[in-house]
């Protein structure tokens, strides 16, 4: 039996001991579940969510991480089946050369295919392409009673459904059956455009976003006055090879991200100070092109700007960061204002926040997509005052009729879980079915009562 | 615990003491929903759950003796049994009656039991509980009186300096643990331990004692002074010779 070691997410806020138990295989994988003890077990891939969904305090975490293998690779079809533990960076690596890319990706490389499916995680291509369980077809899952069983997209809906965006309260996703998506180069082709304050980004998102696979905008949220919203709208597609210049028009399917810089294990906390903050916001929009068409850029430029900084975390110092993301309806764009008003006169020192237009939901109760509007933030949870700014922000998207996303939260209220998931009854009854006994815990569960 | 440092649940051993219910109270204001007060059955234990129940947190009350050593394990089960508990708060204490404990020994052990001995019993086995959890922290109110024995209250004082380093010592053991210890060292605080008493410089009140313990949750300190300047002051206190401090006002 291995020691407790402390786990936290990637805020690294909360940490809590628990045994970590890596697995190479599917058998270990029973075995472990068979063998969990009272405070239960929870699967953890690479630790990208941010608050404490990946841990549970005094029982067992599953280190996914070993159980990599890529099992079959239909090029034909672009059909990929792989296991739960490999990284999308991994995936993208092996098929890329083949001109498959990953279905959905988050803004990071750094994620297993099975916390992709857990939290069933969004892209900037949600609007037009859904959530990553929609490109799954199948996948394989160790239950409660220690039983492997292939659970796949048509005859087992419920259970799928409750797996994707249900937090690894299912059971442990052992192999994933993906669909790829078919790209003629590594490379993207991008629109980059200014927007002057919110009202005019938004009114550019809804009028042409949908010309655009990929669209996501950087807002500066702590500009005030009339550059309230002020942001970078960012659009594009996978590039055709006679987009690229010619030196790339050799080997269009290169992808060689750039080495990983890492930040010192210890940052000063001073480097966060609004200031600071606020004049890296203002030099990043003064930055960026008033208007830019056609710029191929690469797709790790495009996709994971932060994964050339390893550990980029730790910048917040010890004391971690809290991330926010919300999402409200299309018709209450209102509430963005709302909340984008209220944070910019907080005068939070939150770095580049994150617009995005949803399309349409996926079938999982506990997904947190629907369509609508999402702002995602980052904040040191140092920040003062910081607990009364998310309830401000809560009510603001519980009166809209929105909700948070499970995989970045770390501090909501229980009690307002049933509203902004009103499909959470339909959830815990396919959860009852397969785990009466809530083998399947975690540190998340028991702070919101799942 | 969540990110923030807010704990969703607490337990409060000596679960009538005012300073202890001003914790909870605050607590209350902010996330707490579950709350047990472990305590000797009395009016001011009843009315203090009471008013929890108002602030709108579910409050179980669970019987706890200091002097009943062997009981104590079935009070930690008992209060652990609703669930997680993120925090544990160890307010028992008896200034007692200086002078008279000076003649009548079992007095004197009584002020030593249950500052010392019922706190090391019940701070041991809510530790066990908290690994087991593997979370949560342990708030420890100690007090200056430990700092420096002084003539006025020597008694409590060697048995709070006796809690004070086990309390640290156990914060060092637990360190990897997932469990925090907090100790709180608290000078003059107005409560009903202290009323028949002339209030000695920089004293403090049950709030300010409940706003200092949770800032330092949130910022997952190991030590807090209330007021913060007793630190700097007792720092210089501790190096007074002896036939000066002896004489001190306080
Ligand atoms: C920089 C950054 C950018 C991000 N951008 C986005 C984004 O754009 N869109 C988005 O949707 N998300 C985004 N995220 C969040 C991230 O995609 C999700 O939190 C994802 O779940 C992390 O995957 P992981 O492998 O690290 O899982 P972990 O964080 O380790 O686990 C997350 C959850 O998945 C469960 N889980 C993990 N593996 C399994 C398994 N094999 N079987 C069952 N359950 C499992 C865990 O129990 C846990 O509940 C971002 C995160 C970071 C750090
Ligand atoms: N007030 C100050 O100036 C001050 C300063 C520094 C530190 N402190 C410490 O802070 C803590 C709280 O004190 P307070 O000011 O809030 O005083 P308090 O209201 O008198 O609290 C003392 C608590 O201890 C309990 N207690 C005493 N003997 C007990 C026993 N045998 N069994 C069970 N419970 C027993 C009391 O319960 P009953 O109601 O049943 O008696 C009461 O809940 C104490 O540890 C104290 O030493 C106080």
């Amino acid at each position: 039996m291995s020691e407790a070691q402390l786990l936290a997410g990637w805020g690294r806020t909360a940490p809590t001991a628990a045994r970590v138990v890596p697995v190479a295989n599917a058998s270990e994988v029973c075995a472990a579940v068979g063998s969990a003890g009272s405070r239960g077990i929870v699967a953890r891939g690479l630790g990208r969510s941010y608050g404490d969904a990946a841990q549970d305090a005094g029982g067992s975490v599953l280190d996914l991480t070993p159980l990599c293998q890529v099992h079959d690779l239909d090029l034909h079809q672009g059909v990929v089946v792989a296991d739960a533990g490999l990284s999308l960076h991994a995936l993208m690596e092996r098929v890329l050369p083949h001109g498959w890319f990953v279905p959905v990706t988050p803004g990071t490389r750094f994620v297993t295919l099975g916390g992709a499916l857990a939290a069933d995680i969004h892209g900037k291509n949600h609007h037009t392409d859904g959530s990553f369980g929609q490109h799954v077809l199948a996948f394989d899952l160790v239950t409660a009673d220690g039983q492997l069983r292939r659970v796949d997209r048509e005859r087992d809906t419920d259970l799928f459904w409750a797996t994707a965006g249900g937090m690894g309260l299912t059971g442990i996703v052992t192999r994933v059956v993906l669909q790829l998506l078919a790209v003629r180069t590594s490379f993207m082709s991008v629109d980059t455009e200014r927007a002057t304050d919110l009202d005019d980004l938004m009114d550019r998102m809804v009028r042409t976003d949908d010309l655009y696979r990929y669209s996501v905008a950087w807002i500066d949220l702590l500009a005030r006055g009339r550059s309230l919203g002020r942001s970078v709208l960012t659009r594009g597609d996978h590039a055709r090879v006679d987009e690229l210049p010619a030196s790339r028009r050799t080997d269009p399917l290169a992808f060689a991200p750039r080495s990983l810089l890492r930040v010192p294990p210890v940052v000063p906390g001073g480097l966060l100070r609004r200031s600071t903050v606020s004049a890296f916001n203002a030099a990043w929009f003064r930055k960026a092109p008033r208007e830019r068409r056609g710029e191929v850029q690469r797709l790790s430029t495009f996709f994971h700007p932060l994964d050339g900084l390893r550990d980029w975390n730790r910048v917040y110092g010890p004391a971690g960061l809290v991330q926010y993301q919300f999402v409200v309806p299309e018709a209450a764009g209102e509430a963005v204002r709302e909340a984008v008003e209220l944070l910019s006169a907080a005068r939070a020192p939150s770095f580049l926040a994150v617009l995005k237009r949803f399309g349409a939901a996926s079938p999982g109760p506990l997904s947190f997509p629907m369509p609508g509007w999402t702002l995602a933030l980052d904040l040191p949870a140092r920040t003062p005052a910081l607990s009364g700014l998310f309830d401000r922000l809560d009510a603001i998207v519980v009166a809209a009729g929105g909700r948070v996303y499970l995989a970045k939260d770390a501090r909501l209220p229980a009690e307002l879980l049933p509203s902004m998931y009103p499909q959470l009854e339909a959830w815990r009854a396919v959860r009852e079915r397969v785990d009466p006994s809530h083998v399947f815990t975690s540190d998340l569960a028991r702070r919101l009562r799942l | 615990m969540n990110a923030l440092g807010q704990p969703q649940s607490v337990l409060l051993v000596g679960g009538s003491s005012e300073i202890g219910l001003a914790i909870v109270e605050r607590l209350v204001r902010d996330q707490t929903r579950r709350v047990v007060l472990a305590g000797r059955p009395s009016q001011r234990l009843t009315a203090g759950a009471e008013r929890l129940a108002q602030e709108g947190a579910g409050v179980d009350v669970v019987p706890f003796d200091a002097a009943d050593l062997n009981g104590h394990p079935v009070v930690v089960e008992q209060a652990f049994a609703g669930g997680d508990l993120d925090v544990v708060i160890l307010a028992v204490g008896l200034l007692g009656d200086q002078l008279a404990a000076e003649q009548d020994v079992a007095q004197a052990l009584d002020i030593v039991q249950t500052n010392y001995t019922a706190a090391v019993s019940i701070g041991l086995l809510a530790s066990q509980a908290l690994r087991a959890q593997g979370h949560g922290t342990l708030v420890v109110l100690s007090s200056v009186a430990g700092e420096r024995p002084r003539r006025s209250n020597f008694l409590y004082g060697s048995a709070k300096a006796g809690l004070d380093a086990f309390a640290t010592g156990l914060g060092d053991a637990l360190v990897g643990t997932g469990v925090h210890v907090l100790v709180v060292r608290p000078g003059f605080v107005r409560t009903r331990m202290t009323a028949h008493l002339k209030p000695a410089p920089l004293s403090a009140t049950t709030d300010m004692v409940a706003e200092a313990v949770v800032t330092a949750l949130r910022n997952r300190k190991q030590t807090v002074w209330v007021p913060g300047t007793l630190r700097f002051v007792m720092s210089a206190l501790r190096h007074l010779p002896r036939a000066v401090f002896r004489r001190l006002p306080v």
